[in-house]
């Protein structure tokens, strides 16, 4: 076998977009499982990685994240290239751009929670758009804007919850050991 | 009110209760905006192709419409309304029941009476049979 010419090094940066994604694709695979009443209220729960990477490594890596999940968890669940992929899709840049701009809102004032709401009213807004323009050209969509805003709100802070949670214990951790001794080979953190 | 225990509450800033109360707002409103919108506000009666009378659904009366077969007997109620007796011979208007969402129609051809129910975000503008 002729060897290759190219060489894929992973950085640190990639090891770790890797593993935050594998853990939101997992979540995104338990999710699927869950039997719910009504089609496009869910949880959302692999959104609480995306919100764990937002805070600890940037904007850049939570969109890495958030997309490689998209793509690789549409993939596992036969979903790809699918409506529900485009909705999700689209849903995921809609919030990843709302979080580009909450993410610069004052940190003492609003924390986890906010993003994720604001985030989660975004992927329904993104998600409604597409909807009506494209799967269902009626305005009978809208008639559950209320109970997807419900959702939002909901799940939103149960999400930011559980990430602002996260956030806190790593941080414990961090304190505890010195330095970030489960990720030691992430030394490049951002300044908060 | 749910009851948080304090090490999660500790989470919750200031700003983060706002957000939440603007969200609880947003969907309140849009409750409102979106799962009233086919409700009728007022009731028009044609006869003959001409309006013989414009009501509101607020309070309960009957209207008597004469036609070229008798007379048409039309009844609202709060939020509704119907036509209770046409001398036509099929009867269709009738059977038709309660119209209850705006821009709903009820067409007594033989006797030449009609009803359509007017309000906010009607669901179709008009109906043909």
């Amino acid at each position: 076998m002729t060897r290759s010419t190219i060489e894929l090094t992973p950085t640190v940066e990639d090891r770790r977009i890797a593993r935050h994604a594998a853990a939101a694709i997992v979540l995104t695979v338990a999710e699927a499982a869950i039997p719910l009443p009504l089609p496009g209220v869910k949880p959302g729960l692999a959104n609480i990685v995306t919100l764990v990477v937002l805070a600890r490594w940037g904007w850049r890596e939570a969109v890495w994240v958030s997309l490689l999940r998209v793509f690789a968890g549409s993939l596992l669940l036969g979903q790809f290239l699918a409506p529900g992929f485009f909705l999700s899709l689209s849903g995921a840049i809609a919030s990843l751009l709302v979080l580009g701009l909450a993410m610069h809102l004052p940190k003492r004032w609003f924390g986890p929670v906010s993003h994720s709401i604001l985030a989660a009213f975004a992927h329904i807004g993104a998600q409604l758009v597409v909807a009506r323009v494209w799967l269902v050209p009626h305005d009978g969509v809208f008639y559950l804007v209320p109970v997807f805003a419900a959702a939002a709100v909901l799940f939103g802070v149960v999400n930011g919850l559980v990430a602002g949670r996260l956030l806190q214990e790593l941080a414990i951790e961090e304190a505890a050991t010195g330095s970030a001794e489960r990720e030691s080979e992430c030394v490049v953190k951002p300044p908060n | 009110m749910i009851r948080i225990p304090a090490d999660w509450r500790a989470l919750l800033r200031p700003g983060d209760w706002l957000v939440i109360a603007a969200g609880l707002v947003l969907c309140v409103y849009s409750g409102i905006g979106f799962w009233t919108a086919g409700a009728p506000d007022g009731v028009i009666v044609r006869a003959g192709g001409k309006v013989f009378a414009e009501a509101d659904l607020s309070r309960a009366r009957r209207i008597e419409v004469p036609g070229p077969l008798g007379t048409t007997l039309v009844e609202i109620e709060p939020g509704r309304a119907r036509v209770a007796a046409d001398p036509g011979p099929r009867q269709y208007c009738v059977r038709q029941g309660w119209l209850d969402r705006a821009g709903a129609v009820a067409i007594c051809a033989p006797n030449q009476v009609s009803l359509i129910l007017t309000g906010r975000g009607a669901d179709y503008d008009s109906l043909n049979y």
